[in-house]
């Protein structure tokens, strides 16, 4: 799989660039070509000297940078310097490059959200620190004359501050009063906005109390928990987007037999397309020329690779195995079935927005209740003591004291510790509440092929074969680079099987290798090929002339951490589902190899997102792995699913966590994390409500003063914030 | 308490100059690569800006 992911070699380095010069050198302005590398090795000081030099030093290079915290290095050259030539100079001097796709990565270069963010952040933290200062001189006895220049001086601040650092929460408050509904920017906005007012109004009169530092002090721990909120995103984002970057959009287009290298998206309909081996489909389309064999794992999920010849029909994402193969276009980006069946599942019903998250189940409790309490308390002072201005003073402080800043920490705070911590693990966390959503999952259904197997294969009966066999067998196929091939040639070389001497090693795409050994001929390939009947487990033939052909069989390797992470399931009471679409045997061997009772074969992409529906309607929460396009909708329709780094685009952008190693131990170990992050939240929600249950009652008797709001509000949210650390 | 009249300007001015000199380092993308700058530090290579 991961030879797929690669982009494919270029056979003529200059050509590619070629229309994009030609272009602007109609415009006459030679531009500078923009490359981004992933150089997943660099980790020093002196490896970033070394990459740095070397890439400088290539020809037409202007400037190379590297990051290390991305682990990518930025390159301006020359229109005409390709990719690979700078892959080549890292491969050099000993680091693996990949290519990213500059497109791709172009969406998260500058975060402006966070950026922003982090501004009002900073202006927030800033002007509550100098308010606060003028704060503690009025609390410690200013008065008169001083009091009133502290107040005026202090609202001086607070104005523009509010105005500029507010704005997230005046545009969500405002966005969701528009529809009719209420959201915790409400209650915030509102608090803010009547604290600034009633404290202005207060200044002018003189009055004790203003609440200015209560004002930025909120409004500086909300954006706190925005920005972490923001932060924990961001990087998962930009992690996903570099998994997606990893294949660049590339092929190669046949026009009157020269090979130009082009984007996919300038490819058209009736195009010819080359696919060299180990390259992936860009296009649906038929093949004219070439005979090789397909690999459609991730399309249906079959481990068989497909014979493929001339007429043959093709669909983009499908993988070229053994020979070269010319291909006309019939329907080109949008239009391939690969992108039609992605977009269905974006109109297919998803898991995540049945769910409602514990803020917003806080929020639709909250601000109802603290709105009608500041009301009561202002109708209730008003009608008691007549007096207006006293009555507003309450109802504000009534708002302030019970404002969610601990409630705005309490989600962030704890999401930010948790991310962080199965990242650590090699899981991203793309969706805000998959985490939660994975707390409530008791059934977890797996797919086969790619996830809970490698994909590639193992050799299983190695020491049924005479060494005479074994010896014919690795000669053949060390000359192949089909991937049955390479794992017999890694099984027989390990077993210390030294290759006989053979001669006029020929490879037929498709078919297999021939050669001549000792005046006798012999294939190693498809059964049909070499005259053997056909069988329904993967299986390679060896057949040397007036002998019967004997069989090598192959069974997909499992994937790293599969067995364990089934059992750790298993033991903590999740029931565990197989269903794929490969064959009856192959999904029913590996069911019983990891002690899975519930599995399901030959299953179409349909049957799949049904059986997940169904196990919803019985009120189970279903957590879905898998990696295929057939299993988009099946992870669409889950509760919260997972897919391989490995895993197509498509089924990537469908699921909530990415798993980035090979390894699928850390999916037993994220339900953990996920359980003790939400136990963590609701433990957070309820240090928030004891708070307010007792300072609430002490501002609706109209004793609450400015000092009280702020050691309140900073206690609560220390606390939340504390609490949340404790999950690490 | 006419000494105000100096302390709180000075105050807020060098409080400004902090948040300038924040939002100065968060434009020119000095939050780019946290670790990679302090691993540069440790190189022996320097550039001509400022001169060493």
């Amino acid at each position: 799989m991961t030879a797929a992911m690669r982009p494919a070699p270029s056979a003529c380095p200059a050509c590619a660039a070629a229309p994009a010069a030609e272009a602007l050198a109609e415009l006459a302005l030679p531009k500078e070509a923009r490359i981004a590398l992933s150089v997943p090795a660099v980790h020093c000081a002196a490896c970033i000297s070394t990459v740095e030099r070397a890439l400088a030093a290539a020809p037409g290079v202007h400037s190379a940078r590297v990051n290390l915290t991305l682990k990518r290095a930025s390159i301006e050259a020359d229109p005409d310097v390709m990719p690979d030539d700078l892959i080549r100079v890292l491969d050099g001097i000993g680091y693996e490059a990949h290519e990213l796709d500059a497109g791709t990565l172009s969406a998260t270069q500058t975060d402006k959200s966070g950026r922003e963010l982090l501004m009002r952040l900073a202006v927030a933290g800033f002007a509550s620190m100098n308010v606060m200062l003028l704060s503690v001189a009025v609390w410690s006895g200013a008065a008169d004359a001083t009091r009133d220049l502290f107040h005026w001086i202090s609202a001086a601040i607070t104005l523009p501050t509010i105005a500029f650092s507010g704005q997230p929460f005046f545009r969500n408050a405002w966005a969701a009063l528009r529809v009719g509904r209420l959201n915790m920017d409400v209650p915030i906005t509102l608090a803010i906005v009547l604290a600034v007012g009633t404290s202005v109004w207060e200044t002018t009169l003189s009055g004790d109390h203003a609440y200015f530092d209560a004002a930025l002090a909120l409004t500086f721990f909300l954006l706190a928990g925005r920005y972490l909120d923001h932060r924990t995103r961001a990087i998962a984002r930009s992690a996903a987007e570099e998994l997606a970057a990893l294949e660049v959009p590339r092929a190669i287009r046949l026009t009157d037999g020269t090979e130009t290298q082009v984007p996919v998206a300038e490819l058209s309909v009736g195009d010819l397309v080359l696919v060299r081996p180990g390259g992936r489909m860009p296009v649906d389309g038929e093949i004219t020329h070439g005979t090789s064999e397909i690999d459609r794992s991730l399309l249906t999920g079959e481990t068989l690779p497909v014979f493929a010849q001339p007429g043959q029909a093709v669909s983009a994402g499908e993988v070229n195995l053994t020979g070269p193969l010319t291909i006309r276009a019939s329907a080109v980006g949008r239009d391939t079935s690969l992108h039609r069946m992605a977009d269905l599942v974006a109109i297919a019903e998803s898991g995540r927005s049945r769910y409602t998250s514990l803020a917003d189940k806080a929020a639709q409790l909250y601000a109802p209740g603290v709105h009608i309490l500041s009301a009561l308390s202002f109708v209730g002072w008003w009608l008691y003591s007549g007096d207006l201005r006293m009555a507003v003073n309450i109802a504000a402080a009534v708002l302030i004291i019970t404002c969610p800043c601990a409630l705005g920490l309490a989600v962030p705070a704890v999401t930010t510790a948790a991310s962080g911590r199965l990242f650590r693990k090699g899981m991203l966390i793309k969706h805000a509440t998959a985490l939660e959503r994975l707390a409530q999952v008791d059934t977890v259904v797996f797919d086969k092929t790619g996830t809970l197997t490698a994909g590639t294969p193992e050799l299983t009966n190695l020491s049924d074969h005479s060494p005479r066999d074994l010896s014919l067998a690795l000669a053949l196929a060390q000359a192949s680079s089909h991937p049955l091939s390479m794992s017999l040639t890694a099984a027989a070389r390990a077993a210390g099987v030294t290759p006989a001497q053979v001669d006029q090693i020929t490879e037929v795409p498709g078919y297999g290798t021939q050669a001549i050994w000792q005046g006798r001929s012999i294939r190693l390939g498809r059964a049909a090929w070499v005259g053997a009947p056909a069988s329904a487990e993967t299986s390679a033939w060896l057949a040397i002339e007036d002998e019967a052909p004997r069989a090598f069989t192959f069974t997909d390797r499992l994937r790293k951490g599969a067995a364990e992470a089934v059992l750790a399931l298993q033991n903590a009471g999740k029931e565990v589902y197989l269903i794929s679409g490969d064959t009856s045997a192959a999904v029913e061997a590996l069911a019983t190899r990891l002690g899975i009772t519930h599995w399901m074969a030959e299953a179409l992409p349909a049957d799949k997102s049904d059986r997940i529906a169904a196990l919803s309607q019985q009120g189970k929460h279903v957590l879905m792995v898998g990696d295929g396009l057939n299993d988009t909708a099946a992870l669409a329709a889950a509760d919260v699913s997972i897919s391989p780094a490995s895993a197509l685009d498509a089924a990537r952008v469908a699921s909530d966590i990415v798993l980035l190693g090979g390894d699928l131990t850390p999916i037993a170990e994220a339900l953990d994390t996920a359980r003790s992050a939400t136990r963590r939240i609701r433990e957070n929600f309820r240090i928030a409500t004891l708070y307010n249950v007792i300072a609430v009652p002490i501002a609706v008797i109209g004793l609450a003063t400015p000092l009280v709001a702020a050691l309140a509000m900073s206690a609560s949210s220390i606390t939340v914030s504390l609490n949340a650390l404790r999950l690490r | 308490m006419s000494i105000l009249t100096y302390l709180i300007p000075i105050s807020l001015i060098l409080g400004g100059i902090g948040l300038l000199g924040f939002v100065y380092t968060v434009r020119s993308n000095q939050y780019d690569d946290p670790e990679g700058d302090s691993q540069r530090i440790l190189s022996d290579e320097w550039d001509d800006h400022p001169k060493p």
